[in-house]
């Protein structure tokens, strides 16, 4: 039983018809995204392709599930990209001075989570605003990882390391990173729409007062969600740089937007509150379905970034239009609701 | 009968109205005086920076800035932020070089163009959040996906040379008048305008306004969704301004021009004690965010500190400026609150 | 009908005459045929339950909904009140409960706000401004600092600058809609004062409030409304605190159904508790069984108290008991598993999550202890929400409904469930009854007592005297976070509780003593 899903409706009834028609919204949106792929080519279905078309896609994803947690708390992580990037320069630093892989990816995690834990104490406990300290720390880490690594690539990795990034599980045309996501988006989906961590973490976007009267350890989940969202960048990082082959300090570049772009997407309201992870889970899938199409298309990367940005603004006001045309038709109907506080009829005065 | 329960109230309301101002004019002022202890300390290691020559390029490129800042406070102030502005001052940069180097419009045509077209992003900005409703936040992260997207298209991979633009037209990024340079004077005209424009007139004050307690401008009869559209449009203008800055600054302009500069010119506004919350804020404060981070920019090039520290310290500055409001802030409402009880 | 009726026909013009409106909300009718008139230099009470239809009244008056039916006539002339713009120029003033200021600029600049005085070149003259606001304070009798920014001023400071907003517009008309929520008695009596000084210049002014206390002290004239419907128009002399009741609800009621309960053993001691700034050497016990209330000022320090025993504030010095072990919270959820559960005074932002259904809120402090493998379970939280939300009889559709549809007092029941579910020793509740209907109001009182019969020890904080006195064991009261009296049940009088709850102030003017009915 998970929390509503969409901000501003009333009623839980309507609520869950909204809820329902969002992600099936994205299936619809998939399933034609699909038909005019395979129009567009004969190979759109065959496994090679859909590896490929998922696999460019995968970091982002991986970090859209933590950002639908902190989005859903009411917060927002803009820093998420710059953290890949220190993850990528830090561990082509370290593999570069001859420390092994074994021992480089656990320390860079730690570096991850570490960065969200800064995010976090001053966001959470310093009670500073999260878009604010997270455009400081995008700054932030971005510089270290400049400074760690300077301009330089580093791009010797053996190939057991680029194997996650790159290659399959043994036996399937699926990724490695794809494997990861799934099983990421597994959990975090259980603890959001089945353990109370989730529901407390909706609670605190929607009313962060009544959650911390009802004795949410908000301080206590809000760090850790950023911790996670940290952790999970570093992660992204590490395996980028699998997947390129290459560590540099401008990695990730840009990623940012993509990740918000997916979370909302998904049906995530920005202002907290509501929001699944199916949904995002849908959103990626969709997403790289829409950019492997474009690309057959032969989409240039320019348009591909209109695209997106149109795309990021549209799942804002496709659900506003709907909401909006909703009440409309319930004004029209027979007047707006009465007050909450208003006594209903033949309920008073017994006793 | 005034009882002493109001004198209580006039003691307590004079006090807390001067901590309040106080602390606002203590950003400005504080700004300044970091300045110019770092100043003091740069020097010391290195002299050339108290050289008329290097001072004129820290105030060039900080003016820059500064009008772009100056926008994004406008917007900020409303309770809003842009995040699209290096977006618009790169394709407005590319847009006037490239017709400069076609010799399309002539010089004055392609500044003009140039504005009109910072202008009009500014507005389809303006009506994402006004009349679509979409939170500023996602509005202008997508904007800036579209309109860097369009810069990229334009420019393709051509790259337009210093050299065929037209003769003099960088020149005002060089030349000073009474020893000002140019620049500086465009950045502080639109400085003193602006902030007369706040301080003066209904509009200035609507936008503060509606920053400060959008329920109670809509109930008071404020049009907010114009004052923020303008808010936006007028942004957007400022960012055009300084894409044409830009490229008399630069010279050479490709399609990824101006990127990564939305984080000086929100650092810029942060800094300056633009409040991200609305409601306050001066232009004044932007300008000099904008003077200090171009301060500490150059600082570093003489200190011998390599290019990479910029953004690390870009990044520490504004963490340091919000924890240093929030912890400002909390004081002062601790000290009011103490009077209460003996 | 109206008695005031004959009386009307002597008076001057009528400032505004309100006749048959009527005004519904999809299926809801919020006012039915009611009419109301206001005269110059009167000061007319508007009471009623919540739903009665008095704020939808004072919407009409202040142009933000339209009357369905019906005339207004200002002076004499018929108006149609368009939008708040319109309602402005025609001289209609509005201070709500909760002040619509700008926090950020100053307090002349408030006062002005959309119609300051302009210079040369159509700019705005702020010496100008502030001298005009200057003036008007001291129209007023007031201090103020017309510089200052607005935030950080208290409640009663920023409805002095509404108030002084309506004068710089002219205001023929002033409502006043539940102004005294949030002020302390002294701040009732200046802006009584205040009012007083209006009305003899000729305002006419509403005054629409729940405490009909202060009705009776204030108000020439009072106005009944139930369901929507005009009930009586009387002078306010003519009609005991009964009679009013009685309009309200339609019958006579007992509001205070105590169970007379024997007293346990102790549960909770605090003593000598400090928090800098808002209290000091606060020390008193609760044993089971037993109803302490905290009575005092807005201010007084109450709530503060009981956010350090809650663990939401720190405490600077002192100690807490529970059970005789001494405790100390640094978070809710520690207070909580230690036995105590606070319900906090602002039901729809500190009570409960609106959107969220009854069952999710109910269960909503004890999720860790409900599910202790983090899974959670619908059908528990279900069972659980049951239980408790049966005990109190809460109308609802189901558990599953969500509690932002819920009447008032209905939404006040929840959040009593929703802690009793977390099985405390001790309930501390802030300001249980306010804003909510009187009907609703005794059955919250009979929980309240069925609770403390149950073995629960409980603090009542609350400002509604007549409530603390009939429910209370015994009475403590604060004064500007001192504890200035503990006053046992036997003993408690008004009189008593007010004079501990002002003692240490500034000893009252002669000229004030006749103004004091607000005491009553």
């Amino acid at each position: 039983m998970h929390g509503p899903s969409v901000a501003g409706a009333r009623s839980g009834r309507s609520r869950l018809g909204v809820l329902a028609r969002w992600e099936t919204l994205l299936v619809v949106a998939i399933a034609g995204l699909v038909v005019l792929g395979t129009l567009l080519s004969p190979f759109f279905l065959t496994p090679g392709n859909f590896s490929n078309l998922i696999a460019a896609l995968m970091e982002v994803a991986i970090m859209a599930l933590p950002m639908t947690l902190i989005i859903v708390a009411g917060e927002i992580d803009l820093s998420v990209e710059s953290m890949a990037g220190l993850a990528s320069s830090l561990i082509g630093f370290l593999w570069a001075a001859g420390v092994p892989l074994t021992a480089a990816i656990p320390l860079v995690l730690v570096v991850g989570a570490l960065g969200g834990l800064l995010n976090g104490l001053l966001v959470a406990r310093g009670r500073l605003p999260s878009l604010v300290v997270t455009l400081g720390t995008l700054a932030l880490f971005r510089g270290l990882a400049l400074i760690v690594l300077g301009p330089r690539g580093v791009s010797n990795f053996p190939p057991e390391f680029t194997a996650l990034g790159f290659g399959y599980v043994p036996g399937t045309l699926i990724p490695w990173p794809f494997v990861i996501f799934l099983s990421l988006a597994l959990v975090l989906g259980v603890v959001l729409h089945r353990t109370w961590i989730g529901r407390q973490t909706y609670a605190i976007g929607r009313n962060t007062g009544a959650a911390r009267y009802s004795g949410v350890r908000v301080i206590r989940i809000r760090t850790a969600l950023f911790v996670l969202s940290g952790l999970i960048a570093a992660l992204a990082g590490i395996i980028l740089t699998s997947r390129l082959s290459s560590a540099r300090a401008d990695a990730g570049a840009g990623m940012t937007l993509t990740v918000v772009t997916v979370v909302l997407l998904g049906g995530v309201n920005i202002f907290g509150g509501s929001g699944t992870i199916p949904g995002v889970a849908l959103a990626v899938i969709a997403v790289a379905v829409m950019q492997n199409a474009l690309r057959l298309a032969s989409v240039t990367v320019e348009v591909q970034s209109i695209a997106l940005g149109l795309l990021l603004i549209l799942s804002v006001v496709i659900p506003n239009f709907a909401h909006q045309a909703k009440s409309a038709i319930d004004r029209v109907r027979g007047g707006r609701p009465p007050p909450a506080d208003s006594v209903r009829r033949g309920e008073a005065t017994t006793g | 009968m005034s009882d002493s329960g109001a004198a209580v109230a006039t003691l307590s309301v004079r006090s807390r109205g001067q901590w309040l101002a106080v602390v606002a004019r203590q950003r400005e002022l504080s700004l300044v005086a970091i300045m110019i202890v770092l100043g003091g300390l740069v020097t010391l290691t290195a002299p050339q920076f108290l050289t008329v020559s290097n001072l004129s390029q820290v105030a060039v490129l900080a003016a820059l800035i500064a009008v772009a800042a100056v926008g994004e406070a406008l917007v900020v102030i409303t309770r809003n932020v842009d995040l699209s502005v290096e977006a618009t001052m790169g394709l407005v940069a590319y847009c006037v070089a490239s017709l400069l180097e076609r010799h399309a419009l002539g010089t004055t045509g392609a500044i003009a163009f140039g504005l009109g077209l910072g202008l009009v992003l500014g507005m389809v900005n303006g009506i994402v959040v006004t009349v679509f409703r979409v939170p500023a936040i996602v509005a202008t992260l997508g904007t800036l996906s579209i309109f860097r997207g369009i810069d990229y298209l334009v420019a393709g991979s051509h790259q337009v040379p210093l050299a065929s633009l037209p003769d003099g037209f960088t020149n005002p990024a060089r030349d000073s008048v009474l020893g000002i340079p140019i620049f500086v004077l465009v950045a502080l005209g639109i400085v003193v305008i602006g902030s007369a424009v706040l301080r003066s007139t209904r509009f200035g004050r609507q936008l503060y306004a509606v920053g400060s307690n959008p329920e109670a401008a809509a109930i008071l009869g404020i049009p907010s969704r114009l004052v923020v559209f303008t808010a936006f449009s007028v942004c957007g203008l400022l960012a055009g301004v300084a894409g044409v800055l830009y490229v008399m600054e630069f010279g050479t302009i490709n399609g990824t021009s101006a990127t990564g500069l939305v984080l000086a010119v929100v650092a810029a506004v942060v800094v300056g004690g633009v409040n991200i919350f609305g409601g306050s804020g001066t232009l004044v404060g932007a300008a000099l965010g904008a003077l200090f981070l171009g301060f500490i920019a150059n600082a570093l090039i003489l200190v011998g500190l390599s290019q990479f520290w910029l953004q690390a310290i870009y990044g520490l500055v504004i963490l340091l400026a919000v924890s240093a409001d929030a912890i400002i802030v909390r004081r002062i409402q601790r000290a009011t609150a103490a009077r209460r009880v003996r | 009908m109206t008695d005031g009726v004959a009386d009307l026909a002597t008076m001057p013009t009528l400032r505004a005459d309100l006749r048959g409106i009527s005004k519904r909300f999809g299926a809801t009718q919020a006012l039915d045929d009611v009419s109301l008139t206001l005269v110059p230099g009167e000061i007319h009470g508007l009471v009623g339950e919540n739903g009665a239809g008095k704020s939808t009244l004072v919407k009409i008056l202040a142009g933000i909904h339209q009357p369905d039916n019906g005339t207004i006539a200002l002076d004499g002339e018929p108006v149609e009140i368009a939008g708040p713009a319109q309602a402005r120029a025609l001289g209609i003033a509005v201070v709500h409960q909760e002040p619509r200021l700008f926090p950020d600029l100053t307090v002349a600049e408030n006062v002005f706000i959309g119609h300051a005085p302009s210079g040369r070149l159509g700019t705005i003259d702020w010496s100008a401004t502030r001298r005009s606001a200057a003036r008007l304070f001291d129209q007023l009798d007031v201090q103020f600092d017309v510089g200052a920014p607005v935030r950080g001023l208290s409640m009663a400071d920023q409805q002095l600058i509404e108030i002084a907003k309506s004068l710089s517009v002219d205001a023929r008309v002033l409502i006043l809609d539940e102004p005294t929520a949030s002020l302390s008695a002294h701040e009732v009596e200046r802006l009584f004062a205040i009012v007083r000084r209006l009305r003899d210049r000729g305002v006419a002014v509403l005054f629409v409030s729940h405490r009909l206390d202060e009705v009776f002290a204030l108000c020439d004239r009072a106005t009944v409304f139930r369901d929507g419907r005009h009930v009586v128009t009387t002078s306010t002399g003519e009609l005991t605190t009964a009679d009013l009741v009685r309009h309200m609800v339609g019958r006579a009621v007992s509001l205070f159904p105590k169970v007379e309960t024997p007293i346990g053993e102790l549960l909770l001691e605090v003593e000598g508790l400090t928090r800098a700034g808002e209290f000091r050497d606060i020390s008193f016990s609760v044993r089971r069984g037993e109803i302490v209330g905290l009575a005092g000022l807005v201010g007084a320090g109450r709530t503060e108290v009981a956010r350090v025993l809650f663990g939401i504030d720190r405490r600077d010095g002192g100690e807490i008991r529970l059970g005789g072990h001494a405790v100390s919270f640094a978070t809710p959820s520690e207070a909580m598993d230690a036995g105590i559960a606070y319900l906090p005074e602002d039901r729809h932002q500190e009570g409960l999550v609106l959107d969220f259904s009854i069952a999710q809120n109910v269960t909503l402090p004890i999720l860790p202890r409900l599910f202790p493998r983090l899974l959670v379970r619908a059908s528990t939280e279900r069972r659980v929400a049951d239980e408790y939300t049966r005990q109190f009889d809460v109308r609802m559709t189901g558990v599953d409904q969500i509690v932002g549809a819920l009447s008032g007092g209905n939404q006040q029941k929840v959040v009593l469930a929703k802690w009793l579910a977390s099985k405390p020793r001790v309930l501390i509740l802030d300001e249980p009854t306010r804003g909510i209907d009187i009907g609703a109001k005794v059955e919250v009182h009979r929980i309240i007592s069925e609770l403390a019969a149950s073995g629960l020890g409980i603090v009542l904080i609350s400002s509604d005297l007549p409530e603390v006195l009939a429910m209370s064991d015994r009475i403590l009261v604060l004064h500007e976070g001192r504890l200035t009296a503990e006053i046992p049940r036997a003993r408690a009088t008004e009189e008593r509780v007010m004079f501990a709850a002002t003692g240490n102030l500034e000893p009252v003017a002669a000229g004030d003593q006749t103004s004091g009915a607000a005491d009553v």
